[in-house]
Parts: C-alpha cells; structure tokens; sequence
C-alpha cells in the first residue's frame, strides 16, 4: 500500500513539477531564452507572498492576488530591459547574465533572511487535510489542488495561445520575429508579455512549493530549475503536455527512490532524467516522433 | 574554412598599393611580442620563488587565486572559445578533491595524487560529454548542471569516503607546516602555468583554428570537414583535466573534502565571473578578472556572500556593456596580446599606416 501511496503522490507533484517547467518551457519557446534564474525568482515570490501573510496576517490565497501581478510586472520590466539586452547580443549573453541574476538573487536572499528554510504556513484544512482511501490510502488535498491547477494553467495556456489574438501574436514572433516585426507587430512588447505570463507561472509554482514544502534560498537551483529543466527534457522539447508527463515520470520517479531509501528521492529523479537523455534525447513526447 | 578576413579595427583595410600578395607576410601578432614571453618567464620564476621572500598568509591568498585563475582559464576555453557554457564545471572540481582524498586512504601523497587527479577527470569528462553533448546552448548548461547534482549525490552515497559530512584529508602526518604551504603553493603555481601553457599551445595549434571556424560558422566549418564534434570533446576533456587539477589543490589546501564545499556551484560562478570581468575569449581576461576577483574578494570577506553579489552584479554589467571585457579595452586601444593566438596580415606600406590587417583568430566572441 506504501507503494500505491508512493505512486500516487508522485502523480501529484508531476504536476507541480510541470508548473516548474511550465514558465521554462514559454520563455525558451518564444524569445529562445533560457533563463537560468528561473528557480530563484520562484523562490523569490514565495518569499514575498511569506513576507505579505506575515506582516499582514491576509488569507494565503490573498498574497496570490498581490504576488502574482507582482511578479508578471517584473517579468514584463526584466524582458524588456536586461534580457532583452543582451538578446541582441548573443545567446551567450543571454546564458551569462541569467546566470549571473541566478547567483546575484540566491546570495541575496542567502544574505537578507539566511540560509533556514521556511514554509507557507497557512493553518488551511486544504493543505493539512487529506482523502482517505480505506485504512491505507491517504491523498493530501493540496497535492490534488496543485494538480488541478497546473493542469488548469496547462489548459489555460494552450487555449491563450492557440485561439486568442495575443496569443496568435506571441506564435507569430516566435516564429519569425521580423515578419512579425514587419506586419506592425512590436515584438519587443509581444516578448514582454510572454515574460510576463511566464514568471505569473514562476510566481505560481515559488508558493506552490512553499505550501507544498520549504523554500531556503537553495531551493531555485538545486531543485526548481533543475527538476523543471529535467521534466521539459523528459517530456520533449517545446510539448506543454509532454512537460505534463516528464513531471510525472519525474515526480513517480522520485517516490519510487524514496520508498528504496528516503534519502535517494533526488538522485532517483535525477537518474532517470539521465537515462532518458541517452535512450530517447527527443523526449518521451516529441514533435518530431516517427520521423 | 573560410579565409574570409575579417578586419578587427581597420576599416578599408583591402586598400592597399600593389600586386595582391607581393610582400605580404603572415604575422601571429600585431606587435612584436618576443619580450612578452620574456616578462613572462620572470614572472613565473619570481613567483617559484617567492615563499622564501613572503609570509605564509601571502602565499596562502595566492594559492586562492591560482584556483580561480586554474578554473577560469578552463572556463574561458569552454565558454569562450568552443561556445560551450557548462554551469556543471563544480564536478570536476568535486571530483578532483575527490580522487586525491582516495589515493590518499590508499596511502599515496595527495601531492603525488595531484598528477592523477588531473588525468582522472579528464577520463571522467569522456562518459560526461557522451550524456550532455546532445544539448545545445541553454539546455547544455542546465544539464551540465543536473550531471554535478547528480554526480554529488552519487558520492555523498559512499561513507568510506565521508558520506554526506566529508572527511579530513589524510597523508600530511609529520610534515612540518611551513614547509606543507610552500608545497601547496608549488602544486598550485605548477597547475596554474600547466593550464595556462596547454590552452595556449591548443589554440595557438589546429584545435584554435576550428573552434575559429566554427565560432564564424558552424555548417561551413562541418563542410569543409573540420571535425567540430572532436574539437568540442577534446575541450571539454582538457578542461574537466583542469578543473580537476584545480579542485586537488582545493583538497590540499583546505586540508579536507566536503561534498557540499567541492561541489558548490559557487566554484562555476566564481570561474564565469572572473572570465567575463577580465575578457571572455581571450588568454588574457582570465588573468585580469582573477585580479579584480581577488581583490574584491579580499576586501568584502567580512561581508559573507556579498562579493558573488557584487561580482555578479559586475559581470552583467560588462557582458552587457563591455561585452570583451577589462582586457577588451585595453587590446582596443594598444592592439597588444600577449598570448597571440591569431593570424595577421602585414601588408608592407599598405594599409594607409595603419598597420597589419586581422587575418583571423580570436577577437571577440560571439
């Protein structure tokens, strides 16, 4: 039964997994940027959406409303100012200085609230309570609210860029930024936006894990961006829903290594990222399958 | 490869007088820099000699800074000259630290295991580059990055090696302390001139020519049979050896190998930094950006991790706006290199006065 339980939660947490990846996966689609700060500005929204429930004492779901406008804001500014810079220059650059803001925000936060971790607490019977199957069988509410969200997110995102206007603009430059350019759209403005719907995720999956588990300034790189960049990989290159299925291959992935021996949860995870590298380097869902 | 020239500073520089090729010399460097590799043979026989000249906390500093200029050398070599941008580069370090602290259990001097250490990593960078090669650019990177977390986690499995806590480094047992820094320093100034001499010699030679190419363009370069993938490898072999050799000096200096310590991504971000402050894509800007990160390092070491912040801050700064670096502005303005790694074209009287035309080689990168 330990094992079902084992399966089930690591269903769940694919799906945060793909929330990880979700905003990962959007920004490399559409400006061909990796942001390897990914991790660390989740990790910085779910310290502020901390730092708004503590000092305010608002309803966990209230900092939501706050952080999440908040950080698409900074998204949009980011994009259209230092990313973008160094966009014209080089891909290089783009790599040098998200890496450089990873290690600038990690130490910052390391420096201003030190390395404990710390959680959201929220006293919700949601993120305490849990079903119950029979004796044995117990599923927590969050994981299945966390679910139902990314999935929401998921189809949210899908449906916004295939069938909206903006939508179809974001496709348009992604495809070809000076067509795009060239038909009156200003693809600057049309990458600020992407950013900005990308980090609205980030700030989406930074309180999601704090709920679910701890942030400590660590947590944006050695588990956010690590386990979003693994799911994106597993599932196919540029496929939302391959993302969907890495992050539960991942997340059951990760249970099953848990339930071997509790301290091999990462490492299991890790491995079979590794393994799927070598025997299938497409992805498990990928659109160039069969060809 | 393509011979297009490419003209670095000298605008209209096909303008000059007479038959095309009559007189025309091909030069390694603008300058004659003959006395370069003299200053340079000083320098390094000043600095064999100076613990007989200055106090162990001196040598001790510098031990440091041969580390960050080890591992940025080999940084820049990836980074800069093969466009591979590995964040994974704190495994070999991990891995050097590692394989002395072995070879010392099993009795051998960790000095003598130095040597080995290299030559290990160098192995282990083979069955590495097999996993992540098939990634490009930004997915290179972060799967570079999941290899070290993996890799530590692999090794924190081991309790004869210390498990998840680390273990003091044996094989120290009756040397005396003064004669233990001098040594660590030699091992340290010895691995930093090795680095510094085979990146040389392996971009002055055939390797520096294809990454050239492939730097101006990878399909023409592939079609014209330069063996890109080969080029790729043997960096990523030579700068795993480095690292190597540069976390065995970790392991030496700081007397004990800790897994969260030797695989800190501290170690790629101090190595990214000084590189990109100095001068990405040059032998040089390793050596500058060392400079600046030791003494920003020294001055805020009572500040905790506020010089990664401020190094960080400065390095975007310049990949921003002095995209070639501290030594980008000076090669701008004197045309000086003292490692020349490229090619030039004298053209006798040509040119309007303005000297040789950059034939090709390493400018900037891109």
């Amino acid at each position: 039964m330990a094992w079902v339980n084992a399966i089930i939660e690591g269903v769940l947490t694919g799906g945060l997994y793909a929330l990880f990846a979700c905003g990962l996966s959007l920004m490399f689609g559409v400006m061909k940027v990796v942001n390897l700060a990914h991790g660390d500005l989740a990790v910085v929204a779910g310290y502020v959406a901390i730092g708004i429930i503590t000092v305010t004492h608002v309803p966990v779901l209230w900092s939501f409303l706050i952080v999440i406008p908040v950080m698409a804001v900074i998204g949009y500014v980011l994009q259209r100012t230092v990313i973008q810079a160094a966009l014209d220059r080089s891909v290089l650059t783009t790599l040098l200085v998200t890496f450089g803001l990873s290690v600038v925000i990690e130490n910052g936060l390391l420096q201003f609230f030190t390395a404990n971790s710390r959680g959201i607490g929220t006293g919700l019977a949601l993120v305490t309570g849990a079903f119950n199957i029979g004796s044995q069988i117990q599923i927590a509410y969050l994981l299945v609210t966390i679910f139902a969200v990314a999935v929401a997110v998921l189809l949210g995102m899908q449906y916004f860029l295939s069938a909206s206007k903006y939508g179809r603009l974001i496709r348009a430059v992604a495809d070809d930024k000076e067509a795009a350019q060239l038909s009156g759209a200003d693809y600057r403005h049309v990458f600020g936006i992407a950013a900005a719907l990308a980090f609205a995720t980030v700030a989406l999956a930074g309180i999601a894990y704090g709920m679910y588990s701890q942030l400590a300034p660590t947590t944006g790189t050695d588990t956010i961006l690590l386990l979003a960049f693994a799911a994106v990989v597993i599932g196919g290159l540029g496929s939302l829903w391959g993302t969907l299925i890495g992050g539960i291959v991942l997340g059951v992935a990760q249970q099953i290594g848990a339930q071997i021996n509790i301290t091999d949860e990462a490492l299991a995870g890790y491995l079979v990222f590794l393994a799927i590298l070598v025997v299938r380097p497409q992805g498990i869902i990928s659109r160039r399958a069969g060809s | 490869m393509s011979l297009t020239t490419q003209t670095a500073s000298q605008p209209g520089a096909s303008g000059g007088p007479g038959r095309p090729g009559a007189g025309i010399k091909v030069a390694r460097s603008q300058r004659n820099v003959a006395w370069t590799g003299g200053v340079a043979l000083i320098i390094v026989l000043v600095l064999f000699r100076l613990p007989y000249i200055v106090y162990a906390g001196t040598t001790t500093i510098l031990v440091q800074a041969f580390i960050v200029l080890t591992l940025a050398s080999m940084w820049n070599l990836l980074a800069g000259y093969a466009g591979l941008v590995s964040v994974g580069q704190q495994v070999f370090v991990g891995l050097g630290a590692y394989f002395v602290l072995i070879l010392a259990l099993h009795g051998f001097s960790p000095f003598a295991a130095l040597p080995v250490a290299a030559i290990g990593c160098g192995v282990a960078a083979l069955p590495l580059w097999w996993l992540v090669s098939r990634l490009r650019s930004g997915y290179f990177a972060i799967a570079t990055w999941v290899l070290a977390a993996t890799v530590m986690l692999i090794v924190e499995k081991f309790s004869s090696i210390g498990g998840g806590t680390g273990m003091p480094l044996p094989g120290f047992a009756g040397l005396d302390p003064t004669q233990l820094t001098a040594d660590t320093y030699w091992a340290a100034l010895t691995v930093t001139v090795a680095a510094l001499v085979v990146i040389y010699l392996l971009l002055r030679g055939r390797i520096g020519l294809v990454l050239t190419a492939i730097r101006d363009d990878e399909v023409a370069a592939r079609s014209s049979g330069a063996r890109v993938g080969l080029a790729r490898l043997l960096v990523f072999v030579v700068a795993g050896a480095g690292c190597g050799a540069a976390g065995a000096v970790l392991a030496i200096s700081q007397l004990q190998v800790q897994p969260g310590a030797v695989f800190s991504i501290q170690w790629t971000a101090e190595m990214a930094f000084a590189t990109i402050i100095g001068g990405i894509g040059t032998i040089e800007g390793p050596i500058i950006g060392t400079a600046v990160f030791m003494v920003l390092q020294q001055t805020l070491q009572n500040f905790n991790a506020w010089y990664l912040i401020v190094l960080g801050l400065v390095a975007i700064v310049v990949a921003l706006f002095a995209r070639r670096g501290l030594w980008g502005l000076v090669d701008e303005q004197l045309h000086l290199r003292l490692f020349p790694t490229g090619y030039w074209l004298r053209v006798p009287g040509g040119n309007g006065g303005r000297g040789p035309i950059k034939l090709f080689g390493r400018g900037q990168s891109s």
